[in-house]
């Protein structure tokens, strides 16, 4: 148990994926400009991320290693996390047409967000048991959704200031995710 | 067409240089951009990636159906970082090490995406080539501009060779996650100060 706990602490904080990783950055600029938007892709992500990493470890166990087809692993996830997206997509207009208009473009986009992608791949590269990838996939996309949470109730405070022209938007965007990650910095260590 | 080939590729290196312009594909230019080895390691392999998806998506062009036509570009693009993977792996085996899991991520890149859905899905083979090798230019030398500026204040070193002698103390929060956001924020305020084209 105190595993578990030890590991979902370190994929939310420790090891977030945004602000210590760098995995998924083009979505957290992308979508943080207003706080709906953000919750929204947040709450995609985790969906998404979840379902792909438990998939993913599946196609990985009983189909690439079980036939020596390591090799085509890149292929194979993409194509799964792809179709989950199309999935996504589908029941989102359908079911919340509102949040479907809110996130745009940027919901086939999860298709090529690193950070789900990445975590599948890190799930295989660590070697989790199903249940630790189930963890960790989920812990990984909360951090994913607090630091884009985080950062979008930053930015929106940021439209009110006068920031210099040659700075602004995502020059400034990058910077404050700098100061972010740096707060994140505290918690190396903790695991 | 109006534009030639040359200034489809000329376009890569200034006016539409990523990820400055085009604001796409930052995990691997925060998260390579340690040394300027692996900077211009992933940026040859990014550059590959793009011109032979360019040339095969453009080749295809009017034989993909449109509605499917994501998830074909999406199987080109995995294709060709597969074999990326499997050419580094057998021939610059300690830069594979290095950067790790952000081949297999070069698919994920939204810039290799971006242009196969923005360009080569309505041009020719010639101008896709050169805008392949174009933005794939441009995606380096920003990759290798942004690592020699962290390598060097972050390490004190360029290409491993030490540049400022011993007493140096390395400016460790450079190479740290939070160095590289800071670092590519303030690299970007400095394009928007050198004027907008």
């Amino acid at each position: 148990m105190t595993d578990y706990i030890l590991l979902i602490v370190a994929c939310i904080f420790v090891n977030n994926i945004l602000l210590m990783q760098y995995l998924g950055n083009c979505p957290f600029l992308g979508v943080s400009k207003k706080m709906e938007t953000a919750v929204g892709m947040a709450m995609a992500v985790i969906f998404v991320l979840v379902m792909a990493g438990a998939i993913t470890w599946i196609v990985d166990i009983y189909l690439l290693k079980a036939f020596g087809l390591e090799y085509l692993r890149t292929l194979s996830f993409i194509l799964v996390i792809a179709s989950l997206v199309q999935f996504v997509e589908m029941f989102l207009r359908k079911s919340i047409p509102g949040l479907y208009a809110g996130l745009g473009i940027f919901l086939p986009l999860i298709t090529t967000n690193c950070a789900v992608m990445g975590v599948c791949l890190i799930n295989i590269m660590e070697e989790y048991s199903f249940t630790q990838t189930l963890v960790a996939s989920f812990s990984y996309a909360v951090g994913f959704g607090l630091a884009l949470v985080l950062f979008a109730g930053i930015r929106e405070r940021i439209i009110l200031a006068r920031v210099p022209k040659p700075l602004q938007d995502t020059s400034i965007g990058l910077v404050t995710a700098g100061m972010l990650s740096l707060a994140f910095f505290a918690f190396k260590g903790m695991v | 067409m109006a534009k030639t080939a040359v200034q489809e590729f000329t376009k890569g290196l200034w006016a539409e240089i990523p990820p400055f312009r085009l604001v796409l594909g930052l995990c691997p230019i925060l998260a390579v951009t340690k040394t300027v080895e692996n900077g211009i390691g992933m940026g040859i392999a990014t550059t590959f990636v793009l011109i032979c998806s360019n040339i095969l998506i453009s080749l295809l062009r009017n034989i993909i159906p449109k509605k499917v036509r994501i998830a074909c570009f999406i199987v080109v693009i995995a294709t060709f970082v597969t074999v990326v993977e499997l050419v580094m792996q057998a021939f610059a085996y300690p830069l594979f090490l290095k950067l790790g899991i952000f081949i297999p991520l070069i698919v994920v890149n939204c810039i290799v995406l971006g242009r196969a859905e923005a360009f080569a899905a309505k041009n020719g083979v010639v101008a896709s080539l050169a805008d392949g090798l174009g933005i794939g230019l441009g995606y380096t030398l920003s990759l290798t501009a942004l690592a020699i500026v962290r390598e060097v204040l972050g390490n004190g070193t360029f290409y491993d060779i030490p540049v400022f002698g011993p007493t140096f103390e390395p400016f460790a929060f450079m190479v740290q996650a939070p160095g590289a956001f800071v670092c590519l924020g303030l690299m970007l305020c400095i394009m928007n100060m050198l004027g907008k084209k």
